[in-house]
């Protein structure tokens, strides 16, 4: 439990920070109110605006629980996007209920065979998860626009706006849908045994394997459900937009993710994950936009911002900079046995 | 030339010391080698297909629209020989014409505003070697931070496209190398060749290349055999950012402009080269004469991509994907074998 | 024979670790021109003397003198400048490299900065021969066998300083003739007056290649002799040592029921891997205990991942309840009811991160797979059962694993391979570095499980532990299973002893 409060302490204090600071130049950020049965507020678009993140963030969290990195979501919210509205736009009838569902549907196992494609490479060839995902990050653009013929496809169906901009019980459905893939995560990792056996992979593979544990289906599984919850994500941008562009959709959301999960504690090494901080940390990154836009700076300078956080994080997470400040490491450096190191137990049990 | 070991010699006599296995072609040739041959099968293609590819000048089209490019994979080349990957090159190619084109505009002259610009981008890359070397930050993530900061700054000093008026910078992009009618190379291409050497020399023939080789083969090895591991860890690092500052300065001679959305995702195209030239990703084995080669299979897709004229540019990206997973997979193959 | 004065002599050196005293008045010295064996069980000090030589650690009392000078290295590499160069067990080279870059990286002959590889490979060629070595030096080093490989990091190490060479466990990952092929190196550097030390746990190539030996046992110097002087027997008595004392008062005893007969629960005919460990027979029953006897490095820990899937065995075949099976993984072992904990806790044992109840239950878990967790209830019931049980401290379910203490660790690890119920348990050096009282809880057990009808098969490099649980005891060296021996009252320390030095057997 000790654990868990530390983990999350900094990132809601930042978040906190970030919404006061919002509260100082616009006063009536805080504001929600409710209209024609919908809420609108900042703290409303936050959320709206986040789902995407939220979800691509969700699927990188047991990407890299496990060790791995996930690099090609954008190109997958691309693909998916694209093939929804080329789907759309080719029926008689854009408003027609059941062929919105069909492309909906065509989308998401066209995003789910990319992560099969990417779970294979990792989990059966054994390529290193960075290296395997920059091959679909790479191609996907250009299948996406391979799939919308290298056009921006627009659509004007009702339905498929729902996803995007359409409300139900008083909040945006990309709210609902997001708040549907974290529910449904989180029941998938922690009321099944899926979390522990991810945590112990990504913790150690070697004792997981002489626990018995078989990391294969696992890596696939999570490479799977990363690619699925991009494809979610890239059809509510383009629902959004009501439109797939394949260069914009998605672009750099693997960086932001990958930023999402480790502002949220999980280690970029593996091990020990949290859906929730990593929830927490998309919301800050789309808080840091909108802050800049209330500041009335511009919208760029949140690179700024990110990058000042990632280099925090970075030097937090780092043994040597942590050795430092609390003076004892927590894990030994990978490389260089250097003299300095502490000595861990077992260096002086060879003999 | 780059490779500078002549092939191993077959052992000679039956002395039992020497078990050696049959020989085969340097292993570590191979790579480059398959991207020879892919370039060489992709020219044949084109030249067999369409009218005017066997023209000369399309090959040096390739080189002049690929300068800046080739520089930038240089770099990179240096830090994926250390088992290490640079994020933040395209970021530093745009700061770098931002930059540039700013002072330019404000009337600095030429003169200082090119050392100037070259600097940015070295000091950027020594604070990312010294953060990934120092602190252990992996190498994705601290140059992840650089990639953000330098786009974040460009965006900071102008989110607008800069035209660049300045007498060099135009002397520059217009002149042309002749070698006969119709027959030109520009000056970023004399540029590139230039760093291509340079960087081929130190890599085969000075002993910080070859501490790049080692670090790359064993990075503990190294340490223990006494190489200066932290000055070379830091020192690639500090070379790819110049290199992309170099890069950048070469794009602003393409462009005649300095713009903070320049170079999107150059870092995937100049890693893509690197990988295709034959580099192993985990580092320790590649030459600078296979990123040229990668560079010029990236080239050669677009030309021929823009002879067929009805096949789309997407199918660029697709193709490259396709080599990537291909390269990717021989690599496996050659790695697992040495073991 | 008149001796010369030592190369180098190091007196008193006592160096501790956090609860641990590592060395404790250790005197060692090194004659140029000899050979010298550096001998002693797991955790004798052998690896931290050599670390405190060459620098890698400092020492909290003693000093070391180099040809009389007093020295004090600050790591490795000024250890090599002064002259005390070291060869490890992994190769230390970059085998993407050429042999001749291995052996002058960061010494190339230079012409005005560039490096003249033309000459650096004469250099090379002209070195390699005089070691007695035919190898292309412009050849990658990966290209090489181990055993050459090996040879080119002596190479490196003498040409770089060729007044000390610390060979670590250079043989362990060698073949014989191999080993034999070093070993002509080696004696042609002593011929040229290299003092070399040797630290090896093959007790034949100790007769085989060195003068003089020094034996360390728990941290103190037992003593230095020649060769020639002590048996091979006697060397091993002295290795290993006589600390029944501590143990007297909790000890079960000797299991008095002959070993149980029937139908064997496992059985391996023929068994073997390549270069892990040489075709072996054995067959365990229920309610068995074995004990596998063996020096470090004999084949102990490589026999056990055989017959748990975690290594694939390349030869012969293994029977479960009478069926021949293939094990592809741990995991398929587990489906036949074998379990096994590793002798590397910390990193083939416990999760770290994870907790207490999480690490107890993992085996269980990842046999049921992930979609059917076991419910929070029986966790909790099955947790606070052997925690109880085994009397693990703290009995906190929700403390990260790596807090506990290694006998707590340890039992964590038994935990988890008890609630998956195996009929053959095999447990790999359950009792190093863990504190007395423990070592008596987890033997009883042991023991109890047997009684329980468990087959186990008890891994210890300590011989009473193996004497006081085990049935039969299996022997093992140098990678082979050499001698099965009834535990009846034939059999003690002596003869286990006997039959590990080589002597005359069973």
């Amino acid at each position: 439990m000790s654990v868990w409060r530390h983990r999350l302490f900094w990132p809601v204090l930042v978040l906190a920070a970030l919404l006061a600071s919002n509260l100082f130049f616009a006063p009536r950020f805080f504001a929600v109110r409710l209209q024609d049965g919908h809420l609108y507020g900042s703290l409303v678009d936050i959320a709206r605006n986040g789902a995407p993140l939220i979800l691509v963030a969700l699927g990188m969290t047991l990407v890299i629980a496990t060790g791995g990195i996930d690099l090609s979501v954008g190109s997958v919210m691309a693909i998916s996007g694209a093939l929804a509205c080329v789907l759309i736009s080719d029926l008689g009838d854009q408003n027609s209920v059941g062929g919105v569902l069909a492309a909906i549907a065509a989308a998401l196992l066209l995003s789910l065979l990319a992560g099969v494609w990417n779970g294979l490479l990792v989990a059966v060839a054994g390529i290193q998860p960075i290296i395997a995902t920059l091959i679909l990050m790479v191609a996907g653009r250009g299948i996406a626009q391979l799939i919308t013929s290298g056009q921006i496809i627009n659509v004007r169906s009702g339905p498929y706006r729902v996803i995007g901009g359409g409300y139900a019980l008083a909040l945006p459905v990309s709210v609902l849908i997001a708040a549907a893939a974290v529910a449904l995560a989180v029941v998938l990792t922690r009321r099944t045994a899926l979390g522990l056996l991810i945590e112990s992979v990504g913790d150690s593979p070697t004792a997981s394997r002489l626990a018995g544990i078989q990391a294969r289906t696992l890596m696939l599984m999570v490479y799977v459900f990363a690619a699925v919850c991009a494809g979610v994500a890239g059809l509510i941008y383009s629902s959004n937009v009501a439109s797939a562009d394949s260069n914009a959709a998605g672009n750099l959301i693997e960086l932001d993710a990958i930023l999402a999960v480790v502002i949220g504690g999980t280690a970029l090494a593996g091990g020990r994950f949290s859906l929730a901080g990593s929830v927490l940390g998309a919301v800050i990154i789309q808080t840091l936009n909108v802050t800049c836009v209330s500041i009335g700076i511009p919208v760029e300078t949140t690179l700024l911002f990110k990058a000042i956080v990632v280099i925090i994080l970075c030097l937090m997470q780092s043994a040597t900079f942590r050795a430092v400040v609390t003076g004892r490491f927590r894990r030994p450096p990978p490389a260089s046995p250097s003299p300095a190191a502490a000595p861990a137990p077992r260096t002086e049990i060879p003999a | 030339m780059i490779d500078v070991k002549a092939p191993p010699l077959p052992p000679k006599g039956g002395v039992p010391a020497a078990r050696r296995r049959a020989y085969r072609p340097d292993r570590r040739h191979v790579p480059v080698l398959a991207t020879l041959a892919l370039l060489i099968l992709m020219y044949v293609l084109g030249v067999a297909n369409y009218d005017g590819f066997s023209d000369i000048q399309v090959l040096l089209n390739i080189g002049v629209d690929n300068a800046f490019l080739l520089v930038v994979a240089v770099g990179m080349t240096f830090v994926i020989l250390t088992g290490g990957i640079d994020l933040s090159v395209g970021a530093v190619v745009a700061l770098t014409t931002t930059v540039a084109a700013t002072l330019l505009h404000a009337g600095w002259p030429s003169a200082l505003v090119l050392p100037l610009v070259l600097l940015v981008g070295t000091t950027l890359g020594l604070g990312m070697g010294s953060v990934i070397h120092y602190f252990k930050v992996e190498p994705f993530i601290a140059t992840l931070a650089g990639m953000f900061l330098a786009r974040g700054i460009s965006l900071l000093i102008n989110r607008n496209s800069i035209p660049i008026t300045d007498g060099f910078w135009t002397f520059m992009a217009q002149r042309r190398i002749r070698f006969g009618p119709g027959i030109f190379i520009s000056t970023s291409v004399v540029v590139a060749l230039a760093v291509v050497l340079t960087a081929a020399l130190v890599l085969a023939y000075t002993r910080f290349g070859r501490t790049v080789y080692a670090i790359g083969g064993n990075a503990d090895s190294a340490l223990l055999m006494g190489l200066p591991v932290t000055r070379t860890r830091v020192g690639v690092y500090t070379i790819s950012g110049f290199c992309s500052s170099l890069g950048g300065v070469l794009l602003s001679y393409y462009m005649l402009s300095g713009y903070s959305l320049h170079a999107q995702g150059m870092e995937l195209d100049a890693i893509a080269a690197v990988v295709i030239g034959g580099t192993l990703l985990a580092g320790g084995s590649g030459y600078v004469l296979g990123t040229v080669l990668g560079v010029m299979v990236l080239g050669l897709i677009q030309t021929i991509l823009t002879f067929q004229g009805t096949l789309s540019t997407w199918w660029t990206k697709i193709v490259i994907g396709i080599l990537l997973f291909a390269f990717i997979v021989l690599q496996r193959l050659v790695t697992r074998k040495a073991r | 024979m008149a001796e010369p004065s030592p190369v180098l002599v190091m007196t008193g050196i006592r160096k501790t670790f956090p609860g641990v005293v590592a060395l404790d008045g250790v005197d060692f010295r090194l004659f140029p021109g000899e050979v010298h064996a550096l001998m002693g069980e797991n955790g004798a000090g052998k690896s931290t003397l050599i670390k405190v030589l060459t620098g890698v650690y400092g020492v909290d009392e003693g000093e070391v003198l180099l040809e009389g000078r007093p020295v004090r290295f600050a790591g490795p590499l000024q250890a090599q400048q002064a002259g005390v160069s070291t060869v490890y067990q992994e190769v230390n080279l970059c085998p993407n490299l050429s042999v001749a870059e291995n052996i002058f990286i960061g010494r190339e002959p230079r012409r005005a900065g560039l490096i003249r590889w033309a000459q650096m490979r004469r250099a090379a060629s002209a070195l390699l021969r005089r070691l007695g070595l035919e190898v292309d030096a412009s050849a990658p080093l990966s290209t090489y066998s181990l055993a050459i490989q090996q040879m080119v990091a002596i190479a490196r190490a003498v040409d770089v300083s060729a007044k000390v060479l610390v060979l670590d466990e250079p043989t362990s990952s060698l073949d014989a003739s191999e080993a034999a092929q070093l070993f002509t190196v080696v004696r042609r550097l002593q011929a040229d007056g290299v003092a070399v030390l040797f630290v090896t746990h093959f007790l034949d190539q100790v007769y085989e290649i060195a003068d003089r030996m020094t034996v360390l046992r728990n941290g103190r110097l037992i003593g230095e002799y020649r060769t020639a002087e002590l048996s091979q027997r006697d060397l091993v008595t002295t290795m290993i040592g006589r600390e029944l004392a501590d143990l007297a008062g909790i000890e079960p005893g000797r299991p008095d029921a002959q070993a149980p007969r029937g139908e064997p629960v496992m059985r391996a005919q023929a068994l073997g891997r390549d270069g892990a460990i040489a075709p072996f027979d054995l067959s365990i029953h229920p309610g068995e205990v074995i004990g596998l006897a063996g020096l470090l490095g004999s084949g102990r820990t490589e026999l056990a991942r055989l017959l748990f899937g975690a290594d694939r065995a390349d030869r012969g075949a293994l029977q479960v309840d009478g069926r021949r099976v293939h094990l592809r993984s741990p995991r398929s072992a587990m489906a036949r009811g074998v379990a096994f904990s590793s002798e590397n806790r910390r990193t083939e044992g416990v999760i770290g991160d994870l907790t207490v109840r999480e690490n107890i239950v993992l085996a269980l878990q990842a046999a049921r797979g992930w979609a059917r967790p076991v419910p929070r209830r029986t966790q909790d019931e099955l947790v606070g059962r052997y925690l109880t049980a085994l009397r693990i401290q703290p009995a906190d379910p929700e403390m990260p694993v790596r807090n506990l203490s290694g006998g707590n660790q340890q039992k964590v690890l038994l935990a988890r391979w008890l609630i998956t119920s195996p009929r053959l348990l095999i447990v790999d050096e359950p009792t190093r570095g863990i504190d007395v009282g423990a070592k008596a809880e987890i033997q009883r057990l042991v023991a109890e499980l047997s009684g329980g009808g468990m087959a186990v098969i008890y891994i210890s490099a300590e011989l009473e532990e193996v004497l006081r649980l085990s049935h039969k005891i299996e022997v093992l060296r140098d990678r082979k299973l050499v001698a099965e021996l009834d535990n009846d009252a034939t059999v003690n320390a002596d003869r286990i002893m006997q039959t590990i030095a080589g002597g005359a057997a069973s």
